[in-house]
Protein backbone atom coordinates (compact mmCIF):
# COMPACT_ATOMS: atom_id res chain seq x y z
CA UNK A 1 0.00 0.00 0.00
CA UNK A 2 3.13 2.74 -0.05
CA UNK A 3 1.75 4.33 -2.91
CA UNK A 4 -1.20 5.43 -1.03
CA UNK A 5 0.02 8.94 0.07
CA UNK A 6 -3.83 9.91 1.88
CA UNK A 7 -3.52 6.25 3.66
CA UNK A 8 0.02 6.65 4.51
CA UNK A 9 -0.62 10.68 6.37
CA UNK A 10 -4.11 10.18 7.80
CA UNK A 11 -2.57 6.58 9.38
CA UNK A 12 0.42 8.25 10.53
CA UNK A 13 -1.76 10.88 12.24
CA UNK A 14 -4.42 8.41 13.78
CA UNK A 15 -1.63 6.15 15.20
CA UNK A 16 -0.98 7.68 17.90
CA UNK A 17 -4.37 8.31 18.89
CA UNK A 18 -5.50 5.20 18.92
CA UNK A 19 -2.24 4.21 21.02
CA UNK A 20 -3.18 6.83 23.71
CA UNK A 21 -6.95 5.96 23.87
CA UNK A 22 -5.83 2.41 24.31
CA UNK A 23 -3.88 3.48 27.33
CA UNK A 24 -6.80 5.60 28.38
CA UNK A 25 -9.64 2.51 28.36
CA UNK A 26 -6.60 0.11 29.61
CA UNK A 27 -6.29 2.82 33.07
CA UNK A 28 -9.71 4.39 33.15
CA UNK A 29 -11.42 1.34 32.66
CA UNK A 30 -12.43 1.75 36.81
CA UNK A 31 -14.08 4.81 36.41
CA UNK A 32 -15.48 4.89 32.99
CA UNK A 33 -16.43 2.02 30.68
CA UNK A 34 -13.34 0.35 29.27
CA UNK A 35 -10.77 -2.28 30.94
CA UNK A 36 -8.29 -4.60 29.77
CA UNK A 37 -10.09 -6.59 26.72
CA UNK A 38 -11.10 -3.64 25.17
CA UNK A 39 -8.00 -2.20 25.84
CA UNK A 40 -6.08 -4.70 24.40
CA UNK A 41 -8.19 -4.83 21.54
CA UNK A 42 -7.72 -1.33 20.85
CA UNK A 43 -4.35 -1.09 21.49
CA UNK A 44 -3.67 -4.04 18.94
CA UNK A 45 -5.68 -2.19 16.64
CA UNK A 46 -3.02 0.57 16.67
CA UNK A 47 -0.29 -1.64 15.73
CA UNK A 48 -2.11 -3.84 13.10
CA UNK A 49 -3.15 -0.75 11.29
CA UNK A 50 0.78 0.43 11.27
CA UNK A 51 1.62 -3.04 10.29
CA UNK A 52 -1.28 -2.89 7.52
CA UNK A 53 -0.11 0.58 6.24
CA UNK A 54 3.94 0.04 6.66
CA UNK A 55 4.28 -3.10 5.87
CA UNK A 56 5.15 -6.30 8.48
CA UNK A 57 8.29 -5.79 8.03
CA UNK A 58 8.45 -2.03 9.31
CA UNK A 59 6.07 -2.96 12.09
CA UNK A 60 8.36 -6.22 13.13
CA UNK A 61 11.29 -3.49 13.36
CA UNK A 62 9.25 -1.68 15.97
CA UNK A 63 8.11 -4.46 18.03
CA UNK A 64 10.14 -7.43 17.58
CA UNK A 65 8.10 -10.84 17.60
CA UNK A 66 10.07 -12.55 20.54
CA UNK A 67 8.72 -9.84 22.94
CA UNK A 68 5.45 -10.16 21.59
CA UNK A 69 5.73 -13.51 22.33
CA UNK A 70 6.89 -12.26 25.83
CA UNK A 71 3.97 -10.31 26.44
CA UNK A 72 1.40 -13.94 25.55
CA UNK A 73 2.85 -15.10 28.54
CA UNK A 74 3.66 -12.05 31.10
CA UNK A 75 -0.10 -11.36 31.21
CA UNK A 76 -1.19 -14.75 31.99
CA UNK A 77 1.75 -14.38 34.74
CA UNK A 78 0.40 -11.38 36.18
CA UNK A 79 -2.91 -12.71 36.44
CA UNK A 80 -2.06 -15.91 38.26
CA UNK A 81 0.60 -14.09 40.01
CA UNK A 82 -1.88 -11.85 41.98
CA UNK A 83 -3.78 -14.71 42.75
CA UNK A 84 -0.46 -16.18 44.67
CA UNK A 85 0.35 -13.00 45.68
CA UNK A 86 -2.95 -12.83 47.61
CA UNK A 87 -2.56 -16.52 48.66
CA UNK A 88 0.97 -15.24 50.32
CA UNK A 89 -0.31 -12.69 52.32
CA UNK A 90 -2.99 -14.86 54.06
CA UNK A 91 -6.25 -14.20 52.09
CA UNK A 92 -7.80 -16.73 49.11
CA UNK A 93 -6.99 -17.24 45.79
CA UNK A 94 -7.88 -14.21 43.61
CA UNK A 95 -9.10 -12.24 46.82
CA UNK A 96 -7.05 -8.91 46.73
CA UNK A 97 -8.57 -7.75 50.05
CA UNK A 98 -5.53 -7.89 51.88
CA UNK A 99 -3.19 -6.29 49.76
CA UNK A 100 -3.54 -3.37 51.15
CA UNK A 101 -3.83 -2.28 54.40
CA UNK A 102 -8.05 -1.97 53.69
CA UNK A 103 -9.94 -4.29 52.06
CA UNK A 104 -11.43 -1.86 49.33
CA UNK A 105 -7.98 -0.33 48.64
CA UNK A 106 -6.76 -3.76 48.22
CA UNK A 107 -9.36 -4.31 45.66
CA UNK A 108 -8.94 -1.72 43.72
CA UNK A 109 -5.03 -2.28 43.81
CA UNK A 110 -6.34 -5.86 42.71
CA UNK A 111 -8.48 -5.06 39.96
CA UNK A 112 -5.89 -3.01 38.42
CA UNK A 113 -3.22 -5.34 38.66
CA UNK A 114 -5.22 -7.93 37.03
CA UNK A 115 -6.85 -5.60 34.20
CA UNK A 116 -2.98 -4.81 33.30
CA UNK A 117 -2.42 -8.34 32.87
CA UNK A 118 -5.45 -8.91 30.93
CA UNK A 119 -4.90 -5.98 28.17
CA UNK A 120 -1.23 -7.40 28.16
CA UNK A 121 -2.05 -10.95 27.00
CA UNK A 122 -5.04 -9.95 24.31
CA UNK A 123 -3.12 -7.29 22.79
CA UNK A 124 -0.03 -9.35 22.48
CA UNK A 125 -2.37 -12.62 21.33
CA UNK A 126 -4.02 -10.21 18.41
CA UNK A 127 -1.25 -9.07 17.28
CA UNK A 128 0.71 -12.11 17.30
CA UNK A 129 -1.70 -13.36 15.21
CA UNK A 130 -2.12 -10.90 13.34
CA UNK A 131 1.37 -11.72 12.04
CA UNK A 132 1.31 -15.19 11.87
CA UNK A 133 -1.60 -14.47 8.99
CA UNK A 134 0.37 -12.00 7.77
CA UNK A 135 3.84 -13.63 7.99
CA UNK A 136 2.33 -16.58 5.56
CA UNK A 137 2.05 -14.03 2.40
CA UNK A 138 4.37 -11.32 2.43
CA UNK A 139 2.46 -9.94 -0.47
CA UNK A 140 -0.51 -8.84 1.77
CA UNK A 141 -0.08 -5.15 2.08
CA UNK A 142 0.18 -5.08 -1.83
CA UNK A 143 -2.66 -7.39 -2.09
CA UNK A 144 -5.11 -5.63 0.55
CA UNK A 145 -6.87 -2.45 -1.43
CA UNK B 1 -28.80 -6.54 11.06
CA UNK B 2 -31.35 -9.04 9.31
CA UNK B 3 -30.68 -7.24 5.70
CA UNK B 4 -26.81 -7.61 6.33
CA UNK B 5 -27.53 -11.57 7.07
CA UNK B 6 -29.68 -11.95 4.24
CA UNK B 7 -26.91 -10.53 1.67
CA UNK B 8 -24.33 -13.17 3.75
CA UNK B 9 -26.45 -15.65 2.79
CA UNK B 10 -27.05 -14.76 -1.11
CA UNK B 11 -23.62 -13.69 -2.33
CA UNK B 12 -20.93 -15.69 -3.17
CA UNK B 13 -17.99 -13.53 -3.02
CA UNK B 14 -16.16 -14.00 0.12
CA UNK B 15 -14.83 -10.51 -0.34
CA UNK B 16 -18.07 -9.09 0.08
CA UNK B 17 -19.36 -11.57 2.61
CA UNK B 18 -16.32 -10.65 5.16
CA UNK B 19 -16.96 -6.61 4.59
CA UNK B 20 -20.61 -7.25 5.32
CA UNK B 21 -20.03 -9.56 8.68
CA UNK B 22 -17.94 -6.52 9.65
CA UNK B 23 -21.23 -4.19 9.47
CA UNK B 24 -23.19 -6.53 10.72
CA UNK B 25 -20.59 -6.62 13.96
CA UNK B 26 -20.54 -2.75 13.77
CA UNK B 27 -25.00 -2.96 13.88
CA UNK B 28 -24.64 -4.93 16.80
CA UNK B 29 -22.23 -2.84 18.44
CA UNK B 30 -25.03 0.06 18.19
CA UNK B 31 -27.40 -2.37 19.56
CA UNK B 32 -25.70 -2.75 22.47
CA UNK B 33 -25.19 0.71 23.38
CA UNK B 34 -29.23 1.01 23.49
CA UNK B 35 -29.56 -1.76 26.02
CA UNK B 36 -26.48 -0.32 28.45
CA UNK B 37 -24.09 -2.39 27.36
CA UNK B 38 -21.09 0.27 26.84
CA UNK B 39 -18.41 -2.35 27.57
CA UNK B 40 -19.84 -4.46 25.37
CA UNK B 41 -20.39 -2.41 22.42
CA UNK B 42 -16.54 -1.13 22.94
CA UNK B 43 -15.18 -3.84 22.32
CA UNK B 44 -17.87 -5.46 19.81
CA UNK B 45 -16.94 -2.55 17.55
CA UNK B 46 -13.45 -2.82 17.99
CA UNK B 47 -13.24 -6.86 18.21
CA UNK B 48 -15.58 -7.30 15.52
CA UNK B 49 -15.44 -5.14 13.07
CA UNK B 50 -11.99 -4.32 13.38
CA UNK B 51 -9.80 -7.47 14.20
CA UNK B 52 -11.88 -9.95 13.28
CA UNK B 53 -12.56 -8.40 9.85
CA UNK B 54 -9.11 -8.05 9.08
CA UNK B 55 -7.72 -11.76 10.03
CA UNK B 56 -10.86 -12.83 7.75
CA UNK B 57 -9.38 -10.83 5.03
CA UNK B 58 -5.93 -12.24 6.18
CA UNK B 59 -7.31 -16.05 5.28
CA UNK B 60 -9.10 -14.26 2.19
CA UNK B 61 -5.38 -13.55 0.50
CA UNK B 62 -4.42 -17.13 1.51
CA UNK B 63 -7.39 -18.82 0.66
CA UNK B 64 -9.00 -17.47 -2.62
CA UNK B 65 -11.50 -15.07 -2.64
CA UNK B 66 -14.94 -16.76 -4.84
CA UNK B 67 -16.94 -19.23 -3.12
CA UNK B 68 -17.83 -21.91 -5.50
CA UNK B 69 -21.75 -22.12 -6.30
CA UNK B 70 -22.84 -25.04 -3.91
CA UNK B 71 -24.27 -28.01 -5.67
CA UNK B 72 -25.49 -29.77 -2.80
CA UNK B 73 -29.17 -29.98 -1.52
CA UNK B 74 -30.05 -27.02 1.28
CA UNK B 75 -33.70 -28.59 1.88
CA UNK B 76 -32.92 -30.36 4.63
CA UNK B 77 -30.54 -27.63 6.43
CA UNK B 78 -33.48 -25.19 5.82
CA UNK B 79 -36.08 -27.42 7.00
CA UNK B 80 -33.66 -27.95 10.28
CA UNK B 81 -33.30 -24.51 11.04
CA UNK B 82 -37.06 -23.67 10.59
CA UNK B 83 -38.07 -26.33 13.20
CA UNK B 84 -35.47 -25.54 15.66
CA UNK B 85 -36.27 -21.76 15.39
CA UNK B 86 -39.82 -22.37 15.30
CA UNK B 87 -39.24 -24.61 19.13
CA UNK B 88 -37.23 -21.59 20.55
CA UNK B 89 -40.02 -19.07 19.15
CA UNK B 90 -42.12 -21.16 21.19
CA UNK B 91 -40.06 -21.11 23.78
CA UNK B 92 -40.27 -17.26 24.40
CA UNK B 93 -43.74 -17.12 24.82
CA UNK B 94 -43.06 -17.73 28.56
CA UNK B 95 -40.32 -14.67 28.56
CA UNK B 96 -40.66 -11.90 30.45
CA UNK B 97 -41.00 -8.85 28.38
CA UNK B 98 -37.93 -6.86 27.27
CA UNK B 99 -36.68 -4.01 30.19
CA UNK B 100 -39.15 -6.29 32.44
CA UNK B 101 -37.54 -5.01 35.87
CA UNK B 102 -39.28 -7.88 37.63
CA UNK B 103 -37.59 -10.53 35.60
CA UNK B 104 -36.00 -13.54 37.05
CA UNK B 105 -32.82 -12.85 35.65
CA UNK B 106 -32.72 -9.46 38.03
CA UNK B 107 -33.57 -10.63 41.20
CA UNK B 108 -31.06 -13.17 42.20
CA UNK B 109 -27.27 -12.20 41.80
CA UNK B 110 -27.10 -8.90 40.43
CA UNK B 111 -28.74 -6.26 42.88
CA UNK B 112 -25.74 -7.45 45.09
CA UNK B 113 -23.54 -6.33 42.70
CA UNK B 114 -24.97 -3.37 41.89
CA UNK B 115 -25.37 -2.32 45.52
CA UNK B 116 -22.68 -3.39 46.95
CA UNK B 117 -19.80 -2.79 44.75
CA UNK B 118 -18.88 0.36 45.29
CA UNK B 119 -18.11 -0.07 48.93
CA UNK B 120 -16.62 -3.19 48.78
CA UNK B 121 -13.89 -3.00 45.62
CA UNK B 122 -14.37 1.47 45.14
CA UNK B 123 -14.43 0.94 42.10
CA UNK B 124 -17.18 2.85 40.28
CA UNK B 125 -17.84 0.66 36.91
CA UNK B 126 -19.39 -2.39 38.09
CA UNK B 127 -18.15 -4.43 35.23
CA UNK B 128 -14.58 -3.92 35.34
CA UNK B 129 -15.08 -4.93 39.43
CA UNK B 130 -17.20 -7.66 38.60
CA UNK B 131 -14.92 -8.90 35.90
CA UNK B 132 -12.09 -8.66 37.62
CA UNK B 133 -13.43 -9.12 41.40
CA UNK B 134 -16.21 -11.46 42.14
CA UNK B 135 -15.97 -13.46 39.08
CA UNK B 136 -11.79 -13.51 39.20
CA UNK B 137 -11.85 -17.21 38.26
CA UNK B 138 -13.62 -17.06 35.53
CA UNK B 139 -11.52 -13.85 33.56
CA UNK B 140 -8.21 -15.96 34.70
CA UNK B 141 -9.96 -18.89 32.57
CA UNK B 142 -10.88 -16.89 29.50
CA UNK B 143 -7.32 -14.93 29.62
CA UNK B 144 -5.64 -18.84 29.90
CA UNK B 145 -8.15 -19.63 26.28
CA UNK B 146 -6.76 -16.96 24.89
CA UNK B 147 -3.47 -17.77 25.72
CA UNK B 148 -4.33 -21.19 24.22
CA UNK B 149 -5.57 -20.17 21.42
CA UNK B 150 -2.34 -18.03 20.54
CA UNK B 151 -0.03 -20.51 20.74
CA UNK B 152 -2.17 -22.74 18.70
CA UNK B 153 -2.19 -20.04 16.05
CA UNK B 154 1.43 -20.18 16.14
CA UNK B 155 1.96 -23.54 15.93
CA UNK B 156 -0.46 -24.20 13.25
CA UNK B 157 1.04 -21.31 11.02
CA UNK B 158 4.33 -20.87 11.92
CA UNK B 159 6.01 -23.66 11.08
CA UNK B 160 6.67 -23.19 7.25
CA UNK B 161 7.97 -19.92 7.89
CA UNK B 162 10.38 -21.30 10.48
CA UNK B 163 11.92 -23.66 7.41
CA UNK B 164 11.71 -20.74 5.19
CA UNK B 165 14.03 -18.60 7.79
CA UNK B 166 16.57 -21.18 7.69
CA UNK B 167 16.78 -21.30 4.10
CA UNK B 168 17.29 -17.51 4.47
CA UNK B 169 20.30 -17.71 6.33
CA UNK B 170 21.62 -20.47 4.09
CA UNK B 171 21.24 -18.38 1.33
CA UNK B 172 22.89 -15.48 3.10
CA UNK C 1 -44.10 -0.33 26.88
CA UNK C 2 -45.87 -3.18 24.93
CA UNK C 3 -44.46 -2.49 21.90
CA UNK C 4 -40.47 -4.16 22.05
CA UNK C 5 -42.00 -7.23 23.95
CA UNK C 6 -40.89 -10.67 22.72
CA UNK C 7 -39.87 -8.77 19.58
CA UNK C 8 -36.22 -8.70 20.49
CA UNK C 9 -35.87 -12.75 21.06
CA UNK C 10 -37.46 -13.54 17.75
CA UNK C 11 -35.16 -10.98 16.04
CA UNK C 12 -32.44 -13.25 18.01
CA UNK C 13 -33.54 -16.50 17.54
CA UNK C 14 -33.63 -15.08 13.42
CA UNK C 15 -30.32 -14.10 13.15
CA UNK C 16 -29.40 -17.91 15.41
CA UNK C 17 -31.23 -19.81 12.66
CA UNK C 18 -29.27 -17.90 9.59
CA UNK C 19 -25.89 -18.29 11.49
CA UNK C 20 -26.85 -22.01 11.56
CA UNK C 21 -28.11 -22.48 8.08
CA UNK C 22 -25.41 -20.88 6.69
CA UNK C 23 -22.93 -23.38 8.84
CA UNK C 24 -24.90 -26.61 7.70
CA UNK C 25 -26.18 -25.23 3.56
CA UNK C 26 -22.71 -24.04 3.00
CA UNK C 27 -19.88 -25.82 1.75
CA UNK C 28 -17.35 -23.08 1.82
CA UNK C 29 -14.88 -23.24 5.04
CA UNK C 30 -14.45 -19.49 5.29
CA UNK C 31 -18.47 -18.72 5.06
CA UNK C 32 -18.64 -21.31 7.92
CA UNK C 33 -16.97 -19.32 10.06
CA UNK C 34 -18.87 -16.34 8.86
CA UNK C 35 -21.80 -18.11 10.15
CA UNK C 36 -20.43 -19.23 12.98
CA UNK C 37 -19.79 -15.82 14.29
CA UNK C 38 -22.77 -14.28 13.00
CA UNK C 39 -24.51 -17.55 15.87
CA UNK C 40 -22.41 -16.14 18.21
CA UNK C 41 -23.29 -12.25 18.17
CA UNK C 42 -27.12 -13.66 18.10
CA UNK C 43 -26.26 -15.37 21.98
CA UNK C 44 -24.64 -11.71 22.69
CA UNK C 45 -27.17 -10.11 21.56
CA UNK C 46 -29.90 -12.23 23.66
CA UNK C 47 -28.13 -11.84 26.74
CA UNK C 48 -27.99 -7.91 26.67
CA UNK C 49 -31.33 -8.15 25.86
CA UNK C 50 -32.23 -9.87 29.12
CA UNK C 51 -29.54 -7.36 30.83
CA UNK C 52 -31.76 -4.57 29.90
CA UNK C 53 -33.94 -2.77 32.84
CA UNK C 54 -36.39 -0.40 31.04
CA UNK C 55 -35.08 3.28 32.13
CA UNK C 56 -32.14 1.82 33.31
CA UNK C 57 -28.63 3.52 33.50
CA UNK C 58 -24.95 1.84 31.88
CA UNK C 59 -23.56 0.16 35.18
CA UNK C 60 -21.63 2.85 36.29
CA UNK C 61 -21.98 4.20 39.54
CA UNK C 62 -23.16 7.84 39.72
CA UNK C 63 -24.75 10.64 41.87
CA UNK C 64 -28.32 10.60 42.69
CA UNK C 65 -30.17 7.04 42.70
CA UNK C 66 -30.63 6.40 39.15
CA UNK C 67 -31.78 2.56 37.84
CA UNK C 68 -28.87 0.45 36.54
CA UNK C 69 -29.15 -2.30 33.72
CA UNK C 70 -27.97 -5.61 35.25
CA UNK C 71 -24.21 -5.71 35.17
CA UNK C 72 -23.77 -9.56 35.00
CA UNK C 73 -24.64 -9.95 31.33
CA UNK C 74 -21.84 -7.58 30.19
CA UNK C 75 -19.06 -9.03 32.16
CA UNK C 76 -19.90 -12.33 30.72
CA UNK C 77 -20.28 -11.38 26.70
CA UNK C 78 -17.73 -9.13 26.99
CA UNK C 79 -14.76 -12.26 27.58
CA UNK C 80 -16.68 -13.97 25.16
CA UNK C 81 -16.07 -11.88 22.44
CA UNK C 82 -12.91 -11.74 23.02
CA UNK C 83 -12.38 -15.65 23.29
CA UNK C 84 -14.73 -15.52 20.47
CA UNK C 85 -12.21 -13.95 18.38
CA UNK C 86 -9.19 -16.00 19.59
CA UNK C 87 -11.34 -18.88 18.54
CA UNK C 88 -12.14 -17.48 15.17
CA UNK C 89 -8.59 -17.28 14.52
CA UNK C 90 -7.97 -20.40 15.99
CA UNK C 91 -10.19 -22.19 13.00
CA UNK C 92 -9.05 -19.74 10.16
CA UNK C 93 -5.68 -21.02 10.99
CA UNK C 94 -6.75 -24.45 10.66
CA UNK C 95 -8.68 -23.49 6.90
CA UNK C 96 -5.04 -22.06 6.00
CA UNK C 97 -3.41 -25.36 6.74
CA UNK C 98 -6.73 -27.08 5.22
CA UNK C 99 -5.91 -25.35 2.15
CA UNK C 100 -1.96 -25.45 1.64
CA UNK C 101 -3.16 -29.56 2.65
CA UNK C 102 -5.86 -29.83 -0.28
CA UNK C 103 -5.58 -26.98 -2.04
CA UNK C 104 -9.38 -26.25 -1.55
CA UNK C 105 -11.54 -25.14 0.95
CA UNK C 106 -14.66 -26.32 -0.07
CA UNK C 107 -15.85 -29.36 1.98
CA UNK C 108 -17.56 -31.39 -1.04
CA UNK C 109 -13.70 -31.22 -2.43
CA UNK C 110 -11.92 -32.16 0.44
CA UNK C 111 -14.26 -35.29 0.66
CA UNK C 112 -14.21 -36.51 -3.01
CA UNK C 113 -9.98 -36.16 -2.27
CA UNK C 114 -10.80 -38.21 0.69
CA UNK C 115 -12.47 -40.80 -0.87
CA UNK C 116 -10.39 -40.99 -3.96
CA UNK C 117 -7.28 -41.46 -2.04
Amino acid sequence: MSHHLVVRVVSKLLIPFILLFGLYVQFHGDFGPGGGFQAGVIFAAGFILYALVYGLDNAKRIIPEKYIRAGVALGLLIFAGTGVASLLMGGNYLDYSVLAEEAPKGQHLGIFVVEFGVGLTVASVMIVIFFAFAGRDHQIDEKEE
Amino acid sequence: MVLTVLLIIRLHNLFAIVMLSGIFSLLAATFFVVVDGVDVAFTEAAVGAGISTVLMLGALMLCGRTEKIPDRKTVLPLLVAVVTGAALVYGTLDMPYYGDPEAPIHQHVAPRYINDSLAETSVPNMVTAVLASYRGYDTLGEVAVIFTAGIGVLVLLSRIKLGRRKEDEDAA
Amino acid sequence: MEWPGLYNYWIVIFLMMAGLYIVMARANLIKKMVGLSIFQVSVFVFYLTMGKVSGGTAPIVIDGDPVYSNPLPHVLILTAIVVGVATLALGLALIVRIKESYGTIEEDDIEKQETDA
